[in-house]
C-alpha cells in the first residue's frame, strides 16, 4: 500500500472494528511482503517452549513500550519502513508479530502502561501520582514465584510513572512489586547546582511539558545508583553527556541492571517519540528512529550477555497508537485523543526464547492479554487479570 | 442539575449577544440531554467573540433545534440520551463552566469505555445537521496556499509525497519573486470578494508588508504574548495544589488583555491569537507547530476563503548531550527539520479545507520556496501526475483558480 491508497483503505465510514482489522491485515501484508514472514494462522505446530527447546537456565522477561505510541504510516506502511531499519531487517524476522493488539482503555500514557502492566484496564487519573487498581505483572512474578525485590524493575520516563511498580491492591501492593528507576529524575538530582539549560529535556512528559507531578512512590534514588548499579555519580552525569536523549539514558540504565542485578523481569518503557505533542513531525520521526535502533540494541546487549543469551523474551509493542490523519476530531500524529481506530490498534512483536520465528498473527488481540501470557510463559497467576493468554506463544 | 431545569437567569454571566441567543433558544435547550448541551454551550458562551461565520453556524443550529418537534428532538438525541453521566458530573457548573464539563466528561467516557458511543452520537448527529441545514454557497472557490522551506538551499528527498497522488507536481517553477507574486494573488481575491476574516495569511516567522483586506496572524508579532504566557504559566506551576487540569482551566479563562495584547484591538482576532497559544500544544515554542494550527484553526473556525501559510524555520531541538554540556542557549534554527515539519504541516492544511464546505471545487498550492518544486490540486488538473511547464508563481495560481 502506498501513500496514497491509505484514505481508500480506510475510508471514514468504517466502524471502529473494521478499521482496526483492516489496520492489522495491512501491517500483516507490509510484512509478508517485506520481511518474508509467514501467516502465522497456517502453523499447526506447537511453540518451541511446549517442544522443550528454551534452554534449562531460569527463564527471563524484557517488556518494551515503544513509546509513546507510533502509527503505520511512520513505521510499517511502504513509505513509514524507512524510519524501522533496525526492526524490519532484525528483529521481526525473528519474531513472532502480532499485527493487531488492540487497546479499548484510556489513552494516556501513564494509565495505558498501567493497564498493559496489570492486564486490566485501569481508570486513574494519568496525570497524577496513584498506584495501579490491580495487581500488577511485578506483583503476581514476585509473590507466586517467590522472587527477590532485585528480580523485578521498572525504568520508566518520568515522574509520572514512579508508581508503575506495584499497585495498591489489598493482597498485593507495598513491598511486593518492581522497583522503579527514573532516569531523568536521577539526572535532575545529579545536576543540581549546575547552570547547563538542560530543564526542558528533563521535563517530565511532552503531554503535560510544563507539569511535573510529585514523586510519591519508592522510588530509586540517587545514592543508590552506586550502592545497586555500581555507578558513581559522576559517571553517570559524564556517560548522560554522551547521549542524544532520554531514551537513551533509560537504554544505558537498563544495560547496567541487566549486568549488576539481571533481573528475571524488566520493564522499561520509551517515551522520546511522544515529543510528537509539540507538533514537530520531524522530531516525531527522529524518535521512532531512535526508539527502533535503541530496541536492536537492546537485544544484541542480551544476546551478549551468558545470563540472559537463549533463554529471555522480549516483547516489544506500544502503549498505543496516535490519531490518524483522516480523523477530524485530531490533529494527525500530534496526539493520541480521539479514540479512533489507528489509536487504539497497534501491533505486538515477541523475540527470542519460546518464540516462533518470522510469523504474522493477525488475529485481534488486547493489550490486557500480555500480563496473562507472561504469567503463562513464566508460571504465575495473573488471577485479577481480565486479558486472555495468547496460545500461539505458549 | 439538568437541561430541563435550565431558566434564563443562570446565563446572567454570559456575554450580551450568547445572552439573547440563549433567551431565543432556551425551550430547545431544556428538552436535550445533559451528554450534548455543554458542548453547545461552550461554542455559545463565545459567541460575541466568534468569527462571522461561526456565529452564523451556531445560529443556524439552534433556530433548527428550536423547530423541531419533541418527538423529533428525541429521535435526534436518543444516541446521546444513552449515555450515561455520573452524579458528580451532573453537579458541575456546567452552565457557567461548559468547558470544563466538556474536558471531564471526556475523562468520564474515557473510563466508562462510552467514548466510542458518545463519538458515535456526535457524528450522526453532524451529519443530519449538515443535512437539515446545508451550508451557503460561496462566492469564490477556496484557495488553500502553502510556502514552505524558507531558508532551506538544497534538499534531496521527495516532497509533497503525502499530496502527490492528489494533484500535479510542477518541478521547473520559476522561483524569481514566488513570494511576491503569491502575496498579490491573494491580495487579489481579498479584494474581489470581500470578506470579513475570509482572506488570511498566516506566518511562522515575521509577517512581509500586506495588503490591509488579509487577516495577518504571525509567530514573531505574538513574541511578546507568547513571552508573557510562558512567565504567567510558570508563575501558576508553582503554586501549591496546581495541576494539569488547574492549569488548564486557568489557560482558559486567559483573556488577551491578560497578556498584554491592547484592549482596543481587534477582540474577535485576540482571542483567537490567545486560544493558538492557550490551546495549542507545541504553539509557544516551535514555529512550525505554530503555523500548522493556525492553519488548521482558521480553517476550522473562520473557514477560510483563502488562506496562505508561510512556514519559517524553528529553533532546533538540541540533544541531550549538547544541553548538558554547555550552556549556551543561542537559539539556533533547524532548517532541514522545518522543512520536513512544514511538508506535513501543508498535507494538514489541504486535509482540513477538505473538510469544509465546497471541498470538490477547492484548491491547493504548495510551493518550495526559493526552489523549482511545487504541486496544484485543483479541480481542473490532472491527479497524480508531472508537469514539464515552467512558469512562475503568479502563473501557477492562475492555472490552478480557474
Amino acid at each position: 500500500m502506498d501513500d496514497s491508497s491509505w484514505s481508500r483503505a480506510f475510508p471514514a465510514e468504517l466502524t471502529p472494528k473494521e478499521l482496526a482489522w483492516r489496520l492489522g491485515c495491512s501491517r500483516r501484508d507490509f510484512l509478508r511482503g517485506a520481511a518474508g514472514l509467514a501467516l502465522g494462522s497456517a502453523l499447526v505446530s506447537a511453540s518451541p517452549f511446549v517442544r522443550g527447546d528454551v534452554a534449562t537456565k531460569k527463564r527471563k522477561v524484557i517488556v518494551v513500550t515503544f513509546g509513546g505510541g507510533a502509527r503505520d504510516q511512520e513505521t510499517f506502511a511502504p513509505q513509514g519502513q524507512e524510519n524501522i531499519p533496525h526492526l524490519m531487517n532484525e528483529l521481526i524476522p525473528q519474531s513472532s508479530f502480532f499485527t493487531q493488539v488492540v487497546n479499548e482503555g484510556i489513552l494516556g500514557h501513564y494509565v495505558a502502561t498501567a493497564s498493559l502492566a496489570t492486564g486490566v484496564y485501569e481508570t486513574l487519573n494519568n496525570f497524577s501520582s496513584l498506584p495501579p487498581q490491580h495487581p500488577t505483572v511485578f506483583e503476581y512474578y514476585r509473590k507466586d514465584l517467590n522472587r527477590r525485590a532485585s528480580d523485578a524493575w521498572v525504568v520508566a520516563p518520568s515522574n509520572g510513572f514512579n508508581r508503575i511498580g506495584e499497585s495498591d491492591y489489598r493482597t498485593y501492593g507495598q513491598g511486593l512489586g518492581a522497583q522503579v528507576v527514573l532516569p531523568k529524575h536521577l539526572l535532575t538530582a545529579a545536576m543540581s547546582g549546575t547552570t547547563t539549560d538542560y530543564e526542558h529535556l528533563l521535563r517530565d512528559n511532552y503531554e503535560t511539558p510544563l507539569y511535573t507531578p510529585q514523586l510519591g512512590g519508592s522510588e530509586f534514588e540517587l545514592q543508590q545508583l552506586e550502592g545497586i548499579l555500581k555507578l558513581s555519580v559522576d559517571d553517570f552525569k559524564a556517560h548522560a553527556r554522551t547521549l542524544s536523549s532520554p531514551d537513551e539514558l533509560s537504554m544505558y540504565i537498563a544495560r547496567q541492571l541487566l549486568l549488576k542485578e539481571s533481573p528475571g523481569l524488566l520493564w522499561i518503557t520509551m517515551h522520546d517519540i511522544d515529543i510528537a505533542h509539540a507538533g514537530a513531525y520531524s522530531l516525531y520521526i527522529e524518535g521512532i528512529r531512535r526508539t527502533d535502533r535503541l530496541c536492536a540494541e537492546l537485544w544484541k546487549t542480551v544476546q551478549s550477555l551468558p545470563e540472559y543469551a537463549g533463554n529471555t523474551t522480549m516483547f516489544i509493542l506500544p502503549d498505543f497508537g496516535r490519531d490518524a490523519d483522516q480523523d477530524s476530531g485530531g490533529n494527525g500524529f500530534q496526539h493520541h485523543r480521539t479514540g479512533d481506530a489507528a489509536s487504539r490498534t497497534t501491533w505486538m512483536m515477541a523475540v527470542g526464547a519460546g518464540v516462533r520465528e518470522g510469523v504474522v498473527y493477525d488475529r485481534r488481540i488486547q493489550s490486557t492479554d500480555l500480563v496473562p501470557t507472561l504469567g503463562a510463559m513464566l508460571g504465575f497467576s495473573p488471577s485479577l487479570s481480565q486479558g486472555k493468554p495468547i496460545p500461539e506463544l505458549l | 442539575m439538568l437541561p430541563r431545569d435550565l431558566k434564563i437567569e443562570q446565563f446572567n454571566g454570559y456575554p450580551p449577544e450568547a445572552h439573547k441567543l440563549i433567551a431565543a433558544h432556551l425551550a430547545a435547550l431544556q428538552q436535550l440531554p445533559l451528554s450534548f448541551v455543554p458542548s453547545l454551550l461552550r461554542e455559545v458562551i463565545d459567541y460575541d467573540y466568534k468569527f462571522p461565520i461561526e456565529r452564523a453556524v451556531i445560529e443556524k443550529e439552534l433556530v433548527k433545534l428550536s423547530s423541531l418537534s419533541a418527538a423529533q428532538l428525541q429521535e435526534w438525541f436518543q444516541a446521546f440520551s444513552r449515555i450515561t453521566i455520573s452524579a458528580k458530573l451532573e453537579h458541575l457548573d456546567w452552565v457557567d463552566q461548559p468547558a470544563q464539563f466538556v474536558e471531564q466528561l471526556s475523562e468520564y467516557l474515557w473510563g466508562t469505555h462510552q467514548l466510542d458511543a458518545f463519538r458515535q452520537a456526535a457524528l450522526e448527529y453532524g451529519d443530519r445537521l449538515r443535512t437539515a441545514a446545508p451550508a451557503d454557497p460561496l462566492p469564490v472557490r477556496r484557495l488553500g496556499i502553502a510556502v514552505i522551506g524558507q531558508g532551506v538551499e538544497s534538499y534531496d528527498a521527495p516532497l509533497f509525497r503525502n499530496l502527490r497522488e492528489h494533484g500535479t507536481y510542477f518541478g521547473r517553477v520559476k522561483p524569481e519573486k514566488g513570494f511576491d507574486q503569491v502575496l498579490d494573488a491573494v491580495a487579489a481575491r481579498a479584494k474581489a470578494h470581500p470578506m470579513p476574516y475570509g482572506h488570511w495569511y498566516v506566518d511562522g516567522g515575521q509577517a512581509v508588508d500586506h495588503s490591509p483586506l488579509l487577516t495577518c496572524v504571525s509567530y514573531q508579532g505574538l513574541e511578546p504574548v507568547r513571552a508573557a504566557l510562558l512567565r504567567n504559566i510558570q508563575t501558576e506551576v508553582e503554586r501549591p495544589g496546581m495541576g494539569p487540569e488547574q492549569l488548564r482551566t486557568h489557560l482558559a479563562q486567559m483573556s488577551p488583555s491578560d497578556l498584554g495584547m491592547d484592549k482596543n484591538g481587534d477582540a474577535v482576532l485576540d482571542r483567537f491569537q490567545i486560544k493558538l497559544l492557550t490551546e495549542g500544544s507545541g504553539t509557544q515554542i516551535f514555529s512550525t507547530t505554530f503555523a500548522q494550527w493556525t492553519a488548521r484553526e482558521a480553517l476550522r473556525r473562520a473557514q477560510t476563503l483563502t488562506l496562505l501559510v508561510r512556514f519559517a524555520p524553528r529553533q532546533r531541538q538540541r540533544p541531550m548531550n549538547e544541553l548538558l554540556s554547555s550552556s549556551n542557549s543561542n537559539l539556533e534554527l533547524d532548517y532541514a527539520g522545518s522543512l520536513i515539519d512544514a511538508d506535513m504541516g501543508s498535507y494538514y492544511h489541504w486535509l482540513n479545507q477538505q473538510r469544509l464546505p465546497g471541498a470538490d471545487q477547492a484548491s491547493f498550492l504548495v510551493w518550495f520556496e526559493g526552489h523549482s518544486q511545487a504541486l496544484a490540486i485543483s479541480p481542473t488538473l490532472p491527479r497524480g501526475t508531472e508537469s514539464n511547464s515552467a512558469m512562475n508563481l503568479g502563473d501557477l495560481l492562475s492555472l490552478v483558480t480557474t
